[in-house]
């Protein structure tokens, strides 16, 4: 039996330089990064990008309070897709949704907040907060989701690294075509930048970005590159059969075209160019298209001086010289690495690319590292372009997870 | 402390707890759950500042002593002066 087709029909976000689709956008086309330096418990201050949206938008104070912060931006992300699908929320039944998030990592913030709390109490486990257990389980994002929207569908996170935010995009396809759900809210989110522990996990990897000029910390591709910059964000979509969007005369951003999943199963952290390049090789097939069908290739690229390289690697080995109309871009150079939202959000920032036909560049690169110099690269400008039909979005993430999700301009 | 100052103290700790509640009205003589919108969380919350801002015990067998604002007066007001006595 043919699979159902899937259609994006709603898109909610907060990324560190933008709080709607509208606004991030028009932010990467204007070459509007958003890092700034915060103050990191232990560490002093550091390169970060910091979502700035308003929680209370969609939350009680009292929710705030006793939820947190990733819960908080599933909460934002989630009531935003809503409202830009346009679904009739109060007719949808709610045991018919479901809620897949991507993340990183989900606890070490609450974590670290109550081993701070309670060394101000000479470490007396008495003072360690109720709420502890709530806010690190696993499906903590996914769950305050449901509880603010009353969603009584299946409501959980998926842990994958880095990969994450693409991973929740796949399952929720997955699990529209298998009927377990009608409607999926999915995508990724992060809280990582309040958490000293990741900031010092990169610093003792040297793999922490360090820059006099928050707005040029991130710089993929460039030959100056010395790390991550550490961001939070979101972004969930609304997933829908087509059928279903087409149904209610919903607004279709993209059709899922093919994805692919793989793992390097080589290393912790050091990414594996052959097997990256074997899942975006695998997704492109998977949806029926050769690499010359590819007209955004959206990168993981994080700054980092080998994983840079390494990707770069792997997109040369799949597309070669022989794709003109295949374009490169990198979405980090703006916001830092979002971790578990990086997936979504990048993708979401080259969706308008279906109705502009322009792909927003690579910032920051001045001086270009040969390693890195592949054909279709867009930098520090953006491209109008002739052609805009498909757009590969890559994010991979340590212990070897890859994934490249494919999205294309819906056509009936 | 009186138990007027008392009660003062435990409307503080509930502000923050329940920043959404409006407390001009609260009825001391009402059961705080029938008034506020408080669930058990909330009053295990009420519990732990009490230790931590007043180093103030509140065994679990005395849960029920901080039903309505009455009762906590009733209840915390002695074990606050006896803190401050040993001060």
């Amino acid at each position: 039996m043919k699979p159902s087709r899937i259609v994006i029909t709603g898109v909610g976000l907060t990324a560190p330089n933008g709080n709607s689709l509208a606004e991030f956008r028009a932010n990467l086309l204007n070459g509007v990064a958003g890092i700034e330096r915060m103050e990191i418990r232990y560490m002093g201050s550091q390169l970060a990008g910091v979502c700035h949206y308003d929680a209370l938008r969609h939350q009680t104070k009292k929710e705030v309070r006793v939820g947190t912060r990733a819960g908080s931006i599933s909460v934002y992300c989630a009531r935003e897709a809503l409202a830009d699908s346009k679904i009739d929320w109060a007719a949808q039944a709610k045991d018919r949704v479901g809620i897949y998030i991507g993340c990183t990592e989900h606890g070490n913030v609450e974590t670290e907040n109550e081993i701070y709390n309670i060394s101000k109490f000479n470490y007396d486990t008495k003072f360690w907060s109720h709420y502890h257990n709530p806010r690190t389980v696993a499906n903590n994002p996914a769950g305050e989701a449901s509880l603010n929207l009353g969603v009584t569908g299946p409501a959980y996170t998926i842990g994958a690294a880095c990969a994450a935010g693409n991973l929740g995009l796949i399952h929720a396809a997955q699990m529209l075509r298998l009927g377990e759900v009608d409607l999926a809210i999915c995508g990724g989110i992060s809280e990582s930048i309040h958490t000293f522990g990741i900031f010092a996990g990169f610093k003792s990897q040297n793999a922490l970005a360090t820059h006099a000029d928050p707005a040029k910390a991130s710089r993929p591709f460039d030959k100056a590159r010395n790390g991550i910059v550490v961001s939070e964000g979101g972004c969930l979509y609304t997933l829908e059969r087509l059928e279903d969007a087409q149904a209610r005369g919903a607004k279709i951003y993209a059709e899922i075209a093919g994805y692919h999943v793989n793992s390097d199963a080589s290393d912790y952290v050091l990414p594996n160019p052959v097997r990256q390049a074997e899942c975006v090789r695998a997704s492109i097939r998977r949806a029926g298209l050769t690499p010359a069908d590819i007209h955004i290739v959206n990168t993981h690229a994080t700054a980092t001086p080998l994983g840079d390289i390494q990707e770069c690697e792997a997109i040369r080995a799949v597309f070669g010289e022989g794709c003109p109309e295949t374009h490169i871009n990198n979405t980090k150079s703006y916001i830092g690495h979002c971790m578990g939202a990086a997936g979504a959000l990048e993708l979401a920032g080259n969706l308008p690319a279906f109705d502009d036909l322009i792909v927003h560049p690579t910032i920051n690169v001045d001086d270009l590292d040969p390693a890195c110099a592949l054909p279709g690269l867009v930098l520090n400008q953006p491209r109008k372009v002739a052609k805009v039909d498909t757009i590969l979005n890559n994010s991979f993430g340590m212990l070897g997870i890859n994934s490249t999700l494919i999205v294309k301009r819906f056509a009936p | 402390m009186t138990k007027d100052e008392c009660k003062k103290v435990v409307l503080d700790i509930i502000a923050d707890i329940a920043p959404d509640e409006d407390l001009t009205n609260v009825k001391s003589d009402v059961r705080l759950r029938d008034q506020l919108q408080l669930d058990s969380m909330d009053f295990l919350d009420i519990v732990m500042e009490l230790r931590k801002r007043h180093s103030i015990e509140v065994p679990e067998a005395d849960y029920i002593q901080l039903a309505s604002l009455d009762s906590c007066a009733e209840y915390l007001t002695p074990k606050f002066n006896a803190l401050s006595a040993k001060s």
